[in-house]
């Protein structure tokens, strides 16, 4: 038994810090973490039905929720156009949209108090918290940038990796070290939040948490904007010209 | 688990995070004082300034959050656990 977390759960207190902790479910064969599916399910149901009720009755003058959506359309297309260019973004708007949404909201979602809902064991946070959430979607960007690039150049794109055997095993190795840092990047940042949450809870549960979850939303935000210019980045590299010098 | 595998891990945890934070910490501050820089040559772009710094903030951000994490390791889903 670890030391650190006996100390921690003997506090006299009601609140708790439980990392690694799961509710799990069995499917068959596959073991599934029960509270990152069940967040996972209500990011996915608030982004559907947001855009599925502002998009009814559509105005040629927008108001109200059709105005928000078009303002994030935008928003999100600039990402796209910035990384990607003006030739090709089009195509990748709704890719990298649904990555920025999907994070954005499963992040914020994170500071609700889900501690109010009683599970049998872990906790409800954001799905983000969740290592195998981040790693499928990184592992989404990097099945759709190699994607592009194969859409682009055909099987050309790799041609790049036959010119010197030391740059090909760096760029190999690209394969590996991009889903990791993708990964990596935002589980650690939504787990340390949540941690500093919890810890100041454990410590003072009123009022002091407060200002630090205004500014996990900020944080929570750029996570999201990384993630989402950085998969449209790595998009727009592999779908420019290959015949001019790599950089 | 035994003693010296627990003292162990408690202290390399901590030095996990502290070591991790100094370079990211020295790199913001560089970073920042740029931007600031930046922008009271050019109070016109202060937009475009704001949003890379922001963004290349996350990324050095980002380093210590992979210190952190080996210590939430160590501290919370040790490895060593029942070894030795």
């Amino acid at each position: 038994m670890n030391v650190t977390q006996q100390a921690l759960n003997s506090l006299p207190l009601t609140a708790s810090v439980e990392v690694g902790k799961h509710l799990t479910w069995q499917l068959g064969p596959v073991t599934l973490h029960g509270q990152t599916m069940i967040t996972t399910w209500v990011v996915m149901a608030i982004l559907i039905a947001f855009t599925y009720f502002g998009t009814r009755k559509l105005q040629r003058v927008p108001s109200t929720v059709q105005n928000f959506l078009e303002y994030i359309h935008d928003f999100l297309s600039g990402i796209a156009r910035d990384q990607i260019g003006e030739k090709e973004y089009r195509y990748w708007v709704p890719f990298i949209g649904t990555v920025f949404l999907f994070i954005f909201v499963a992040n914020w979602l994170g500071q609700l108090p889900w501690r109010l809902f009683h599970i049998p064991s872990g906790e409800l946070a954001s799905p983000t918290n969740d290592i195998n959430t981040t790693l499928a979607l990184a592992l989404i960007a990097l099945g759709s940038y190699i994607y592009a690039g194969l859409r682009k150049s055909g099987l050309g794109y790799f041609k790049h990796y036959l010119e010197s055997p030391i740059l090909a095993a760096v760029w190999v190795l690209e394969f590996f070290t991009r889903p990791l840092s993708l990964s990596i990047r935002l589980f650690g940042n939504i787990l340390a939040e949540e941690l500093v949450i919890g810890v100041l809870i454990l410590l003072v549960p009123l009022l002091v948490p407060a200002p630090l979850m205004l500014l996990f939303l900020l944080t929570g935000a750029i996570q999201a904007l990384v993630f989402a210019t950085l998969t449209a980045s790595y998009v727009g590299e592999a779908v420019e010209d290959h015949h001019d010098e790599h950089h | 688990m035994n003693d010296i595998t627990a003292a162990a891990s408690v202290f390399s945890a901590a030095l996990a995070v502290g070591l991790a934070s100094i370079g990211p910490g020295i790199g913001q501050g560089n970073a920042a004082s740029k931007a600031a820089e930046g922008i009271a040559r050019q109070p016109e772009a202060e937009g475009k300034i704001r949003g890379a710094l922001l963004l290349s903030l996350a990324f050095m951000e980002s380093l210590t959050i992979y210190g952190l994490l080996v210590s939430i390791v160590l501290l919370f889903a040790n490895p060593f656990v029942g070894r030795g």
